[in-house]
């Protein structure tokens, strides 16, 4: 049932303009990133870093896409996420959800999954992309995995914030922009206190636990938090609906 | 346990509603036999579409409890659900699909097998008239279409109970005419209760009819008692040569005599008797000149009104 509600998803989301829209100028973003990256790499390693200093060109591209992917879908999530409760609220279609033989759990799980497939496409497309580069030169496929694996999280954690505030509200507009407002927060405040490592904010920012992923760490104490942080806001969502259920 | 075995495929006992301080639903109880279709007639706001929420599963009631086939809706509610195809008021479409897209997430949804998908939208598609109109988005059809496939999705798994919420409102004429046939041809293989504010659509499609206003149930029986209720005892009757009151009150069996519209009266008689033939015999040997007599049938919307502001 689970899978059922998740290619629902995912058939909406490709029979509207918005999700090849979505897809398509992030691809391109992604593939001129990578082009200016190629391009540019020899003429920054060759004359002005010092030899101790220059790193290999799977870091030097990968970390400006994924540093910019990062950005990019703290911006488009929240479009995204804001039709999976609100949207579906405002256009009346929840009692088609509800009235069919599905829990609520697995409504909300199937919706997450749904999206989180849809935006892995982004995830495998860079990681195809920057495979390319083995073509001319040996890469680190151990720091691609590291980083694509994390952040298949990220966006796991993004879809899950995005999909709680999607059903706190019938209007999708004010859906989209509390995801927004949460997930720069969550993403954009770790720097205001990246000088002091110890602070408790360092523990709870998102970016944080990012970090170990980019360097090809796999962390368990990182996954438990993504995992924890997912589940936290799957387990709100229903709560959320099952009180609509309770009160009308 | 075989759903066959219950002749009740809904039972509603003392269901309750409230929002805050506002009840909308108060104690309604009720049955749904196999096979039958139940009118839901009440004026707007009167809480027919709260109790059908609560009927689906989509609301859970303030008190009271809702049995499908025997299964309690609130603690087993997939099983309860799988029975049940509902069309809210307002259509759940997902209007960027087509016909097909839809109703195929709409079989996969109740849990129809995959190699019988491709049948199941078949033959609700064939029964709702919508087989040519398979491949267009739900956005482009008419309205009336549109409402064709909420009818299509609610009965794509071949449910025991089928409820329809307004299943006619903003349809023109024609459209009215064929989604009611429709509705009468879906009563032949399942229980179906419909809401509506159109009195003669009642008449028309159901077996069984249950007024509700304010939230409570103040009429609930078969069309004829509900006939009964507008025939009443009353008889009107016109004379060119209009005796005095106190004289037709003499008749036999006559309780009560009235001055009607027109000039005529109105005869109340007492339950079993028909004094018009008492009344026309009267009349030639007394010469009061009869030229009207006629069973005064009160209109359905005056049943409505009465029966509706009387709670």
């Amino acid at each position: 049932m689970i899978i059922n509600v998740a290619r629902k998803e995912l058939k909406s989301l490709f029979a509207s303009p918005m999700g090849w829209i979505i897809l398509s100028i992030l691809m391109f973003g992604f593939g001129t990133l990578y082009l200016q990256g190629v391009n540019s790499y020899f003429e920054v390693m060759s004359g002005a870093v010092r030899p101790a200093e220059r790193v290999g060109v799977t870091i030097y591209v990968g970390s400006q896409i994924y540093s910019t992917a990062l950005f990019l879908l703290s911006v488009t999530t929240p479009m995204l996420t804001m039709r999976l409760i609100s949207e579906e609220r405002k256009s009346q279609t929840m009692p088609f959800l509800l009235s069919a033989p599905i829990s609520l759990s697995e409504i909300v799980i199937g919706k997450f999954l749904g999206l989180v497939i849809f935006l892995s496409i982004l995830v495998i497309y860079i990681f195809v992309m920057l495979s390319t580069l083995n073509i001319w030169a040996d890469i680190d496929f151990g720091y691609l995995i590291g980083n694509s694996f994390g952040f298949i999280l990220l966006i796991a954690s993004f879809t899950a914030l995005g999909i709680f505030f999607s059903s706190l509200t019938n209007q999708p507009i004010i859906a989209a922009i509390t995801t927004f407002i949460a997930l720069v927060s969550m993403v954009g405040l770790g720097s205001y206190f990246a000088s002091d490592p110890s602070h408790w904010f360092n523990y709870i920012s998102m970016t944080k636990h990012y970090q170990s992923f980019t360097r090809g760490v796999f962390d368990s104490a990182d996954i438990i938090y993504y995992l924890l942080f997912i589940v936290t806001f799957l387990t709100l969502t229903v709560r959320r609906l099952d009180s609509d259920r309770l009160r009308g | 346990m075989s759903i066959t075995t219950f002749e009740n495929t809904i039972e509603a006992s003392n269901l309750t509603k409230s929002f805050g301080n506002n009840i909308a639903v108060n104690d309604v109880s009720f049955q749904l036999k196999k096979g039958e279709v139940l009118g839901f007639l009440g004026p707007n706001g009167a809480g027919k579409s709260t109790t059908m929420r609560m009927l689906t599963g989509n609301l859970a009631p303030t008190d009271g409890d809702v049995r499908i086939c025997g299964i309690n809706i609130i603690t087993e509610p997939k099983k309860a659900k799988a029975l049940i195809g509902y069309l809210p008021e307002m259509r759940p479409l997902y209007k960027e699909l087509t016909v097909n897209e839809y109703l195929t997430i709409a079989a996969r949804f109740h849990k129809v097998p995959s190699p019988k998908i491709k049948k199941a939208l078949e033959e609700a598609k064939e029964r709702c008239g919508l087989s040519h109109m398979s491949k267009r988005l739900i956005e482009n059809l008419s309205n009336g279409y549109q409402q064709r496939v909420g009818i299509a999705q609610a009965i794509i798994h071949n449910p025991e109970i089928v409820i329809l919420d307004e299943p006619t409102v903003g349809l023109d004429p024609i459209q009215i005419r064929e989604i009611r046939k429709l509705i009468r041809d879906i009563g032949q293989q399942h229980s179906v209760i419909i809401s509506t504010h159109i009195l003669p659509e009642v008449e028309m499609v159901c077996d069984r009819v249950q007024i509700i206003d304010n939230g409570q149930l103040v009429f609930h029986g078969s069309i004829e008692d509900l006939r009964a209720q507008r025939r009443g005892n009353k008889l009107l009757v016109g004379f060119s040569k209009a005796p005095a009151l106190s004289k037709l009150k003499k008749i036999k069996g006559v309780d009560k005599v009235e001055n009607a519209e027109n000039g005529m009266f109105r005869f109340h008689f007492k339950e079993k008797y028909l004094p018009a033939e008492e009344i026309v015999n009267l009349s030639v040997k007394e010469g009061w000149g009869l030229y009207h007599i006629n069973m005064d049938i009160t209109s359905l919307e005056e049943t409505f009104v009465n029966l509706t502001q009387t709670s």
